[in-house]
């Protein structure tokens, strides 16, 4: 006999703990089923792109480090990669290194809070292995606050390079963090690697197809995991990324227990990344190219992207030969990904609505820009 | 009723004891509350409360006034009578199941009541009502989805509960509480692993502990059946919970640890019983630091197809061994009884899976 129960609206969101700020889904559900989900977001909107179209090129920076707050440097670097290709400027090459470094620093800091609370999505009480690894991200933090005074909103990369240098105790502390990290990684697998309750909640859960994900222009590990070997890095290396040995991680099935897995493979590759970076870093004093106080780069546009840790984030500027850029557009990786829950969570439960969106790693703050 | 205790008239007895019951449920729940949070805290790299009073030991009290003084919100479409009621319906259970907990030899609310365990679980399911009436009544989706899960798991989880009880009663031949702790020289838990296995999980389960915490369920359904509580109402279902995890502890020390025996037991009874609560308190806190939260799909399924046939196993392995030794159990089923506990929960969790609960949803 087929029971026949009424299908009812529940709104997850704005104010939801687990909606990572303010997001809403309705949703509708057939017990705890979830029948159809409507993303909607716009709760957080700041006119970001408006706002850049009434500052200066350098005054925009500030601006960008308010997107994903928690990959802030990667922010700068997309950005003023855009105004370096639009004016035509060449970053010193130690300049270069030391973006690298920051990049990856934030990427390592970023996927740790994101694999945290992916973690902490699953059960409040499951705050233990967030604590674990806001343990090392504090340690990066420290490290970040070293170079430019900042933990969160850093503000460091600036057109033609950087704020400022390194100084003389930063890179000491940080091959240190670089030669503990490997040990803490381990600690995260015994922690939860075996974990039964963990596979069951993750492994063949939000499944996101690899055709879906091509055609929805998905990025990022949520691309990678479902093993499409794409990363901005390799594709069309910025920087001096194409100087570096590293291996893109991929998934298999696009789960969420993929999602989880490529970041945690993702942080090993970093540290490669930065120990190689290290090494090879001039010992030159010069990091920034000479730029004028007021940009005017030539009429045209330009689109810088770099591999942010949640995908591909992009700035295409528009310039009017004005000190501000006529149009300011920002690709967002994460509002991008998130256009593929609906179909990552239907058919699933209510519990899992709220792991698929954790295992997306998003930041509402780049989604309302 | 032993020497050391003052009152044979019925109603001094009643009227200290009830008091006593009171006492010790407000008390342990603080004393809970205070272990979790440092438990919580040494766990998870973290100090836990350390500035009300020395090593935060005024933290709960710190606590019960702020519930005190907070504003009572009561939704203007809720259901005000059984939303009044529900608090009171989820904690009076607690208070009852303490009528027959022997804290000592002979020396409970009801000494020995001679169905006590049956007066138990039957008590304990009450508290089951005051969650649905909650979640119910304050006519919010995400209380009513808390109420449902809440029923559909207290009363799965019933069912393993009571049967690994059952063979507790088949090794003691007895039904009160202190007929169980006297009937034999070793904890019961060495002798039954499995029964205590199941029981520990499915008392977990039956008191919404993590990683069984579901009708709560922060993460995803905000709060569950109490979102709409504020205040006192709140603190009831806080201390109706806490009780239970104490209760809950209180009979595993008594079924499992033989109750107030140790040494020195006929003087100190009641420590013995203190530490044993706080123990198996402690393994519930270390359980719901470590794992992950279940998914209601999953939770019915482990209750249903993985401690439930274990839980019937281990009541058939007792009774047989019961009735072929002629209710005296020789010491070396101990080991029987560990190895074949061992063999079942590997092979049983090889073969079951907690299970994918994807449901083909037509457009």
């Amino acid at each position: 006999m087929e029971v026949k129960t009424e299908r009812f609206v529940l709104n997850m969101g704005p104010q939801h703990p687990s909606t990572h700020g303010v997001f809403r889904m309705r949703v509708t559900l057939d017990g705890e089923v979830v029948m159809d989900l409507e993303p909607k977001f716009g709760y957080l909107h700041r006119g970001i792109e408006k706002l850049a179209e009434t500052r200066t090129y350098t005054q925009i920076i500030s601006l960008t480090d308010r997107l994903s707050y928690l990959s802030s440097m990667t922010n700068n670097h997309a950005y003023v990669l855009a105004v370096e290709k639009l004016a035509g400027i060449t970053v010193p090459e130690r300049g270069e290194y030391m973006r690298v470094i920051m990049d990856e620093m934030m990427r390592i800091s970023n996927h740790l809070a994101a694999i945290g609370f992916f973690l902490n999505d699953l059960g409040a009480s499951v705050f233990t292995p967030l604590l674990y690894m806001y343990r090392e991200r504090e340690k990066l933090l420290d490290l970040f606050e070293m170079v430019c005074g900042q933990r969160l909103l850093y503000n460091y990369m600036r057109i033609g390079g950087l704020s400022h240098d390194f100084p003389s105790e930063f890179l000491p502390a940080l091959k240190r963090f670089v030669a503990e990290m490997p040990a803490y990684l381990e600690e995260y697998e015994d922690l939860l690697a075996e974990n039964e309750i963990l596979l069951a909640r993750t492994k063949g859960v939000g499944i996101l197809p690899r055709e879906l994900a091509i055609n929805a222009s998905i990025s990022g590990p949520v691309l990678r995991s479902t093993g499409v070997k794409w990363d901005i890095r390799k594709a069309d290396p910025y920087s001096v990324y194409d100087r570096f040995e590293f291996d893109i991680p991929t998934g298999e099935t696009g789960d969420n227990y993929d999602r989880y897995w490529v970041r945690m493979q993702e942080m090993r590759q970093s540290l490669r990344i930065l120990n190689q970076a290290i090494e090879q870093m001039p010992k030159s004093d010069q990091m920034n190219a000479a730029v004028p106080h007021f940009l005017h780069p030539p009429k045209g546009e330009a689109y810088g992207h770099v591999e942010s840790p949640q995908g591909e984030l992009g700035f295409y500027l528009v310039s009017d030969n004005s000190i501000a850029p006529y149009r300011l557009h920002i690709r967002a990786p994460t509002l991008i990904n998130l256009t593929a829950l609906r179909e990552m969570v239907i058919g699933w439960k209510v519990a899992d609505i709220v792991t698929t969106f954790g295992s997306i790693d998003v930041c509402l703050g780049e989604i309302d820009r | 009723m032993n020497n050391l205790y003052p009152f044979d008239n019925y109603w001094a007895h009643f009227g200290v004891f009830a008091v006593v019951v009171l006492l010790f449920v407000i008390a342990g729940v603080m004393a809970f509350i205070y272990i979790e949070r440092r438990g919580f805290g040494l766990f998870q790299m973290r100090m836990g409360p350390n500035r009300a009073g020395p090593w935060g030991l005024f933290q709960p009290i710190a606590d019960a006034i702020k519930v005190l003084l907070k504003e009572d919100i009561v939704p203007d479409v809720a259901d005000k009578v059984v939303h009044f009621l529900a608090p009171v319906v989820g904690f009076l259970p607690v208070l009852l199941i303490f009528a027959v907990v022997p804290f000592h030899e002979g020396h409970g609310l009801i000494p020995d009541l001679n169905v006590g365990i049956l007066y138990v679980v039957a008590i304990s399911s009450v508290g089951v009502v005051g969650v649905f009436m909650a979640g119910w009544a304050s006519n919010n989706k995400y209380s009513l989805i808390g109420a449902m899960r809440a029923m559909a798991a207290m009363v799965s989880y019933e069912i393993p509960l009571v049967l690994s009880i059952l063979g507790v009663v088949a090794i003691a031949g007895s039904l009160s509480m202190n007929g169980i702790v006297q009937a034999h020289d070793i904890p019961l838990f060495l002798l039954t692993p499995l029964g205590f296995l199941v029981f520990l999980a499915s008392a977990m389960a039956e008191i919404n502990r993590g990683p069984f915490d579901l009708l709560e369920a922060d993460s995803e359904i905000v709060a569950g059946f109490h979102v709409e509580y504020s205040g006192m109402k709140f603190a009831m279902f806080y201390l109706a919970e806490y009780g239970h995890a104490l209760a809950m502890s209180a009979i595993a020390a008594t079924l499992f640890f033989r109750g107030w025996e140790g040494p020195g037991g006929q003087y100190i009874g009641i420590l013995w019983f203190l530490v044993k609560i706080v123990f198996v308190f402690g393994l519930m806190i270390w359980l719901r630091v470590a794992f992950p939260r279940l998914r209601i799909d999953q939770l019915m399924g482990f209750a249903w197809k993985f401690l439930f046939p274990l839980a019937l196993i281990n009541l058939f392995i007792i009774a047989g061994e019961m009735v072929g030794f002629d209710g005296d159990i020789p010491w070396w089923m101990l080991f029987v009884n560990w190895a074949v506990t061992i063999v079942l929960v590997l092979v049983f969790s090889r073969a079951y899976r907690l299970g994918e609960g994807r449901v083909e949803v037509k457009a």
